[in-house]
């Protein structure tokens, strides 16, 4: 087993996730507490990062930002999941007749809105805020994984045992759910983490301009927005959050990499 | 080939008029009143509904929409709420700096992809193979906003050798233009250079162990001339079909690294116009943004089916 990309990817995964997690119950200091004070100090032994021009402590907003991110992505991947895998095995089930036709084509005109462009229609009705970065980002997963799941379900269909469950009289949602799902789960798993990732940066972009979570939540694109102006003067606040996404997405892309080698050997990568 | 052609531009019109629905509703159900925005809160009531009239609100839902996606067909987009100049000017104008910056960077991240890709494909497994994806991996996971600040930090701030950002237009000479647009080019291209150089190296690696290669090794070639005789050509159908979709992605890209840079691009104008409420500007811009992902699409692919026959029965 090839633990190269899943050990390094895991941990960094984890840490992220624990900071996340920690955070909803400890933070060095108040995020939303604001010491004009002790505006851009440098990284010492009370504030471990330092602090922002609202003297904001680095480090606590990491760990509340790693909150907005991960769950920003992870409920986007799970909208992404909930209706595009029921989709893709409806289209497989199907193929070639009508449902299978109008199915595909919805994907491929929801495809042609980038998520951002999903998301600038949002805010532009009901303006920003992180609900409406899930909204943008899960709806653009939804083609991903009802293609992904209608391919790998059509692969399903031919085998023999599904064969052999229809010559045992069962129907199309039966066989959907008890044989071709149980058997497209790994690769949803590994096309989950890399939506994960896309996630992470997209709710990082949408932050950014202005389109994600609004304050006083932190989030890692607003704390690079923040810093755009200070960048001369004080480099770090955008480094810092920057790195952070970097690691997590590298982490999650490490992670699903070794999840392909480790769930399928079949889709090792020997090239 | 015609019948293939004849399906695709049937679905390419009808997800063009769906997603001017989709565009048209999402917008018209905004809470808020354009023209009551435009006038302020002391604004009187008949000089609200005189702009109205004027700005065409006072219409039937359905006649504003057929009236907007006839004047598209036309190239009359209508007059913006804020600038009261016509749309079709303005996106013109914004055209000119966000189309040359995608085309740049879709050049950029060419230039960077292919020989990596090369390089990794023949040195497959070695050092230079793994330094190549490893660092493919880091550029997929940087985003272009971040790294944007990141060169602006080094070539701007540190080294003075462009300016942080803003475009002097392109009256200001071809040079000087093209220098404004060159560190967000890079930008937005990175981490589609990283991902052409996967797609490329892979693609070449499929290639290199058909029987075509081992027939041309056979008959004296050495390695490199069957790489580059051979092997290049046929690896090029799905590195051009990534290709044709990232350049949809850049112009969508493009929309955060202008504000980045404060290019007066398509980006800047969508993020200006929702702030001002002027709807008419964003249905304009993102309904074109949406043109041009699904036309790159539908080119993308009739050429795919045009080089493989094998496709135009599949959809």
């Amino acid at each position: 087993m090839k633990l190269r990309s899943l050990v390094p990817g895991a941990f960094l995964v984890l840490l992220f996730f624990s900071a996340a997690l920690v955070s909803y119950v400890w933070t060095p200091f108040d995020v939303t507490l604001i010491d004009i004070k002790s505006r851009f100090q440098s990284p010492d032994a009370t504030h471990w990062l330092g602090t922002d021009h609202f003297g904001r402590d680095l480090f606590s907003m990491l760990m509340v930002g790693a909150r907005t991110s991960i769950f920003v992505a992870i409920v986007a991947v799970g909208i992404g999941m909930l209706v595009g895998v029921p989709l893709g095995l409806a289209a497989a089930a199907n193929t070639g007749n009508l449902l299978d036709e109008v199915i595909m084509r919805t994907n491929d005109m929801v495809f042609a809105f980038p998520a951002l462009l999903i998301a600038i229609l949002i805010t532009a009705s009901y303006g920003p805020g992180a609900v409406n970065a899930i909204i943008a980002i899960g709806i653009f997963n939804i083609p991903v994984f009802a293609r992904l799941s209608r391919a790998a379900a059509l692969s399903v269909w031919k085998r023999d045992f599904v064969l052999a469950a229809r010559a045992a009289g069962k129907n199309a949602l039966r066989i959907s759910l008890e044989h071709i799902l149980p058997n497209i789960t790994n690769l949803l798993i590994v096309q989950g983490t890399i939506q994960f990732s896309l996630g992470i940066l997209a709710e990082a972009g949408l932050s950014f301009v202005g389109l994600g979570a609004q304050p006083p939540i932190p989030s890692w694109g607003r704390m690079l927005s923040d810093s755009q102006t200070l960048i001369m003067t004080e480099p770090q606040l955008a480094l810092i959050p920057g790195l952070a996404i970097v690691l997590t997405v590298l982490g999650l892309n490490l992670l699903g990499d070794g999840l392909r080698d480790w769930l399928d050997p079949r889709l090792r990568r020997e090239r | 080939m015609l019948h293939y052609i004849f399906k695709r531009t049937l679905i390419l019109l009808a997800t063009l008029i769906v997603a001017s629905l989709v565009v048209f509703v999402s917008l018209e159900i905004v809470p808020g009143d354009p023209a009551s925005y435009m006038l302020g809160l002391n604004a009187q009531e008949d000089t609200v509904a005189a702009l109205r009239a004027e700005l065409g609100l006072d219409k039937p839902k359905i006649a504003r929409y057929f009236s907007w996606v006839s004047g598209l067909v036309t190239g009359d987009f209508g007059t913006s709420y804020t600038y009261r100049t016509p749309v079709a000017d303005m996106v013109q104008d914004r055209m000119w700096v966000s189309l040359p910056l995608a085309i740049y960077a879709l050049a950029l991240s060419t230039l960077i992809a292919f020989p990596a890709g090369v390089y990794a494909a023949s040195r497959r497994g070695g050092a230079g193979d793994t330094t190549v994806m490893g660092l493919t991996q880091l550029g997929v996971a940087i985003p272009n906003f971040w790294f944007a600040m990141l060169l602006v930090l080094l070539f701007a701030i540190k080294l003075r050798w462009f300016s942080a950002g803003g475009f002097p237009g392109w009256d200001a000479g071809f040079f000087q233009a093209m220098k404004s647009l060159t560190l967000p080019a890079i930008a937005l291209a990175l981490p589609q250079a990283s991902i052409l150089t996967r797609v490329m190296r892979s693609s070449l690696l499929d290639v290199l162990n058909e029987d075509f290669m081992r027939t041309a090794r056979a008959k004296g070639l050495t390695r490199r001339q069957a790489l580059w005789k051979h092997a290049l050509r046929n690896a090029m159908i799905p590195v051009l079909t990534i290709m044709g979709l990232q350049f949809s992605f850049l112009l969508a890209g493009a929309i955060i690294i202008e504000n980045v840079f404060y290019l007066p691009g398509l980006g800047r104008l969508i993020f200006q116009s929702i702030a001002s409420r002027d709807l008419i500007v964003v249905e304009s811009v993102v309904m074109l943004l949406v043109l041009a992902v699904v036309l790159v699409t539908f080119l993308v692919d009739l050429a795919y089916a045009w080089v493989d026959p094998r496709l135009r029965g599949t959809r």
